[in-house]
């Protein structure tokens, strides 16, 4: 034996209670070296530099900021303001993250990437950095979610990413996580994961806060140049929880400002299928962090249920779990229903088609809206456009073959009968 | 600072491998494949057959560190309704039948029950200690007073990647033997062992006079001896899960697990 003194053991990554490290041994070396370099990198001029660069010409950024006066007439008169995360490029916040783990694979002189994805943006996004910085790229995705967001395949294997659909479990992005931890912690050596959301091990749900920080920084200063004051509610949906750690961060010392996640309700609370981990769910342990979790009570993961395969995930990142319990941030669900009423009228008023995912954060601003009323203004993330979900659209609407008519505010003229399609 | 060995753990088991110059053989099998009765059966069969210490894998819904074989086997149990509490009843058996076991089960399952209450009823049905998989010493403060306050061994592992902090760190909240993980990877029978498990062992033998045991990859007699000539255990899993997962009745697949287990039980001897 030698005289090898063990360091105390810390315990890195917590919010609160919430967080932590709960993988194989195997991974420990990785993330431990993933932290330090994302730490050098986050102080270093040359990356932030390089980071704000592809920002600036390649994603798109700043995003603008559109006030939707029609849309926020079904809102209570609230004065609405949209981030527009759906116009960066590819389509969502997801790009934000993306490219800075992909500048920091480079920089671990890693050569392949690794991601897992649910309505697929991430996974298109992090195929797009793969193939703008010449790293070889597998996507994982629950069998379920590629049948329903083919579309996202499809863009995937053409910017050379291979796709690979994952039949296990309940098939979803949850089965997707697992597996992409599998082939990471067999290909650690020469490869980075670059994980989607604010969870799993320290440091992923610190660092990818801070990739999307971005987002809030940039609404506040849009924000106030407009109006001349905070909003009085910031509001975004939650599967993850990313793109609302985003846009939330900046506004944690704004104490006047409400943060409101918005989780997927699915077929509402009582039917058992939903993504409503604040609602109905405990603490546990999921992919390496501790948060809030659906399962029974033997500790079994229990399938999450949600239109939007980008909220159907039975957990959420740890640090929305500390700003719940500390009372900081508040969290509601829309309903799959709901949801769509919020996706079809943000097209019909404002001509703007979102994601489903966006859609619930719709939802959730009619409902706060109405309740605060005409003073009030919201501050809302649109997080994607919903190019990617027509097909899923199509279907709730009845938008396939003319058979049926859009529910509500529906005005098309010829949409019944006729034989065309509307898509 | 906690004993390095307690009365109900595997530490016995293992000194006395060590005085007949071989290597222990452990055998992993999940509780309730293909039903719960038959699980515990097969698991009294592979201690009757020469296996050391047993491993009672109980089935999680997300195991991250498990390949086809076993994921498949803890899939079935699950739909076939197995529950937390069955492993108790597996582990009596077990012990009933005159080996060691050890509960493998990823974290949340244990964190659910209370890791304390698991502790106790652990302990009270027999249990040596508990393989954690996915926790590492530095998250399992509870654990390891809990493990303190009952006597049950907890094994931590430690793996090719492990720098020499990490294993200098992990092996001192070891008790019973050290998990050394031979290939970075998932659980699944390999063809060849390859440099790196005897590496790792070395590593951590360079820090730790505790019994260090290798797990991942092992199929049969042959690797068995080639483990055994530098660890002091063997750990084999989807080997055995695969000797009932593809028999076509209980019956056979028992058959199957005997002669293979003492294949490897030979080769735990031989390699020395």
């Amino acid at each position: 034996m030698t005289g090898l003194t063990p360091e105390p053991l810390a315990r890195p990554g917590r919010f609160g209670d919430f967080g932590g490290r709960y993988v194989p041994e195997a991974l420990i070396p990785a993330l431990e070296e993933l932290d330090e370099a994302r730490r050098k990198a986050m102080v270093d001029p040359e990356f932030m530099g390089e980071l704000e660069r592809l920002h600036r010409t390649y994603t798109g950024r700043p995003s603008i900021i559109t006030e939707v006066p029609r849309f926020a007439a079904h809102a209570g008169d609230a004065r609405i303001i949209l981030k527009r995360e759906d116009l960066n490029h590819t389509g969502s916040h997801k790009i934000n993250n993306v490219l800075a783990q992909a500048l920091l694979t480079k920089r671990m002189g890693k050569t392949r990437v690794i991601a897992e994805t649910g309505a697929g943006q991430h996974g298109v996004a992090t195929a797009t950095a793969a193939a703008l910085m010449g790293l070889d790229c597998v996507i994982y995705m629950g069998k379920v979610d590629t049948e329903r967001q083919a579309l996202n395949v499809a863009r995937m294997r053409m910017l050379g990413a291979e796709v690979v659909a994952v039949p296990t479990g309940s098939a979803t992005l949850k089965d997707a996580i697992n597996d992409a931890l599998r082939d990471w912690v067999t290909n650690v050596g020469d490869t980075h994961y670059i994980l989607g959301t604010v969870t799993g091990p320290h440091p992923f749900p610190e660092m990818v806060r801070d990739f999307h920080r971005v987002i809030g920084v940039e609404a506040r200063a849009q924000v106030l140049d407009l109006t001349g004051r905070l909003p009085d509610a910031v509001i975004a949906c939650v599967g993850g929880g990313s793109n609302a750690m985003g846009i939330f961060h900046r506004f944690i010392d704004d104490a006047e400002v409400r943060l409101i996640g918005v989780e997927a309700g699915g077929g509402g609370i009582d039917s058992g299928r939903h993504a409503a981990r604040f609602a109905a769910s405990s603490p546990g342990v999921l992919h390496g962090t501790f948060s809030y979790l659906m399962q029974d009570d033997d500790g079994q993961t229990l399938e999450s249920h949600s239109i939007s395969a980008g909220l159907d995930y039975p957990s959420v990142g740890p640090e929305h779990a500390h700003l719940r319990d500390t009372g900081r941030a508040e969290y509601r669900y829309a309903t799959d229903d709901q949801a769509m009423k919020a996706f079809e009228l943000l097209c019909r008023t404002e001509g703007i088609i979102p994601a489903i995912e966006s859609a619930h954060a719709l939802a959730g601003a009619m409902e706060v809206g109405r309740e605060l009323g005409p003073d009030a203004l919201l501050l809302v993330n649109l997080s994607g456009r919903g190019d990617k979900d027509m097909h899923t659209a199509a279907e709730w609407f009845g938008l396939i073959d003319g058979d049926a008519t859009p529910s509500g505010t529906a005005d098309e003229p010829g949409a019944e009968g006729d034989g065309r399609t509307q898509l | 600072m906690s004993a390095t060995t307690t009365g109900i753990g595997v530490s016995d088991v293992l000194a006395r491998c060590r005085e007949e110059n071989r290597a222990a053989l452990v055998g992993y099998l999940p509780v309730g494949f293909p039903s719960v009765e038959g699980s515990i059966e097969a698991m009294v069969a592979m201690v009757e057959s020469g296996v050391d210490i047993v491993e009672v894998g109980i089935p999680y819904s997300d195991p991250l560190m498990d390949g086809p074989v076993i994921a498949y086997a803890a899939d079935q149990a699950l739909k076939r309704g197995v529950r937390v509490n069955d492993a108790f009843a597996a582990t009596r058996a077990v012990r009933d039948a005159g080996a060691p076991p050890l509960v493998m089960s990823y974290w949340n399952l244990i964190l659910r029950h209370g890791p304390t209450a698991f502790a106790h009823d652990l302990a009270a049905a027999g249990g040596a200690g508990i393989i954690t998989p996915d926790l590492i010493p530095d998250e399992g403060g509870e654990w390891i007073a809990a493990s303190d306050e009952t006597g049950l061994d907890r094994v931590f592992l430690v793996a090719p990647s492990s720098t020499e902090q990490r294993i200098a760190a992990v092996t001192a909240q070891c008790r019973g033997f050290v998990y050394a993980v031979s290939h970075m990877g998932v659980t699944g029978a390999r063809t060849s062992m390859g440099d790196a498990a005897a590496v790792i062992v070395n590593r951590t033998k360079a820090v730790t006079d505790k019994p260090v045991c290798v797990g991942l990859g092992v199929s049969g007699g042959a690797q068995a001896a080639e483990v055994a000539a530098y660890a002091d255990g063997v750990i084999v899993g989807s080997a055995l899960v695969r000797c009932l997962t593809e028999a076509d009745d209980l019956a056979g697949g028992i058959a199957t697990l005997r002669a293979l287990v003492a294949e490897l039980a030979e080769g735990a001897r031989s390699g020395r």
